[in-house]
């Protein structure tokens, strides 16, 4: 008889007494390559109203698309300053934002590449459970036969793929739309 | 070439829904569209870790804040984080917070006329040893009041988030303690199908833990998702 996973329950309001000291909107340490975006959006509940209670972790490849942990044993670069996690709350408007890097692409199913993404688990008031998602670049070729985005239904595959802004090419919007016609997609992951 | 395995799905009935409609909250908050099943990728089978030299001194203690000890029932809580297969989770990060002794969190939302404790911390950090093992000194926290329905309280619980060694591990949950009244109201408490999987969020006195004239130890075990025994059939590209 094996162990079962510990009951998953809300981080609750007041998550930022425990988690806001390992806060990291800036994933860039010193040395690292790779182009830098400034990423902001806001979060919006099933009233279209900002979501003030919301935390967003990401985790994320470098600039070669080497992830920082043992199991990753591609021969590519791993970059010091580079651990790619990032942990940003959002503000009393919904508002979040962090800066990073695109990161490279990595294997995925069948050895097929994967296009530069952020993976993002999003926890708040009201979530027994974190939802799963990914954040996708603008304009990048290899969106259009990445494995895992061909999975979503055509139209709403632009819910995970960021916005140029009018701030210039190194920001990018991405909003997370909890529920409604234009709802976020969300990834099952056996949670 | 190397092959990796992905990580179990839970046991039917131990984990919530994202809607759960007795907490209020999750109403206009749980997506209403089907979630969409991926594969595991290298993406989802790693994941970030912390070494101790991030924790602040004395991180584990939150009992003394401005050279003043926080009032209330001093507790040991600890316990070891295990995976499905009940191999030990060493080097990885816990991180907990709670209310105080009096029912009431350090925090601007709070509105609980309750008093705050200027020498209680109401977080905690520390990192696993190499068997697994945490262990916190605190205070027993206070139930305390919510507006979810008329005459709302929470049962006494402190919140834990743990990371695991991958971003498929990741677990936020909250820990019990044994014979608290208000656990059988509490929708947050009650959200899972399964009677025994909500019952292991309570923790368990210990006297192996409890120090003569000084605190009671609680016991509380952690339980990452175990790894597939096959190959997700995934070959990392050289
Ligand atoms: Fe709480």
């Amino acid at each position: 008889m094996s162990l079962q996973t510990t009951t998953s329950q809300t981080v609750g309001p007041y998550f930022g007494i425990g988690m806001t000291w390992l806060i990291r909107d800036n994933l860039i340490g010193e040395g690292v390559s790779g182009d830098r975006f400034t990423i902001q959006g806001r979060v919006f509940d099933g009233d279209g109203l900002p979501v003030p209670d919301a935390i967003l972790e990401i985790w994320q490849a470098n600039a070669h698309g080497k992830y920082d942990h043992p199991e990753d044993t591609q021969r590519k670069l791993l970059e010091p300053g580079f651990k790619g996690y990032g942990r940003v709350l959002v503000s009393h408007e919904g508002m979040f934002r962090f800066v990073t890097i695109k990161p490279g692409s990595v294997p995925g199913p069948k050895g097929k590449e994967q296009a530069p993404h952020l993976a993002i688990s999003i926890f708040m008031r009201g979530l027994l459970k974190r939802l799963v998602t990914r954040m996708y670049f603008p304009d990048d070729p290899r969106n259009a036969d990445d494995p895992i985005l061909t999975l979503v239904e055509p139209e709403r595959r632009s819910t995970l793929i960021a916005r140029k802004t009018a701030g210039g090419a190194g920001t990018l919007e991405w909003n997370v739309l909890l529920q409604g016609p234009d709802e976020t997609v969300f990834f099952d992951v056996g949670l | 070439m190397t092959q990796l395995a992905g990580y179990r799905p839970p046991y039917p009935g131990t984990q919530p829904n994202h809607l759960h409609p007795p907490y209020v909250s999750s109403r206009k908050r749980a997506p209403t569209k089907p979630l969409v099943p991926i594969p595991f990728t290298l993406t989802e089978i790693t994941g970030p870790s912390f070494g101790t030299e991030i924790l602040p001194p004395k991180a584990c203690d939150l009992t003394r804040l401005r050279g003043g000890e926080a009032i209330g029932e001093r507790i040991v809580v600890s316990g070891r984080v295990l995976d499905e297969n009940s191999r030990p989770v060493p080097n990885t990060l816990i991180e907990i917070w709670q209310a105080n002794a009096a029912g009431r969190y350090h925090h601007e939302v709070d509105k609980h006329d309750a008093p705050l404790d200027p020498n209680f911390a109401g977080s905690g950090k520390t990192i696993t040893d190499s068997e697994g093992r945490y262990r916190f000194l605190t205070i027993r926290p206070g139930e305390y009041p919510w507006g979810n329905h008329y005459n709302a309280w929470r049962p006494a619980h402190i919140h834990f988030s743990i990371f695991g060694p991958a971003f498929a591990t990741r677990l936020v949950t909250q820990m019990f303690f044994p014979g608290d009244p208000l656990l059988a109201f509490d929708p947050i408490f009650n959200c899972t199908a399964d009677e025994k999987a909500r019952n292991r969020l309570i923790s368990v006195f210990d006297w192996e833990t409890t120090s003569p004239d000084y605190s009671l130890g609680y016991r509380f075990d952690l339980i990452l998702r175990g790894r597939e025994a096959t190959p997700m059939g995934d070959k990392l590209g050289e």
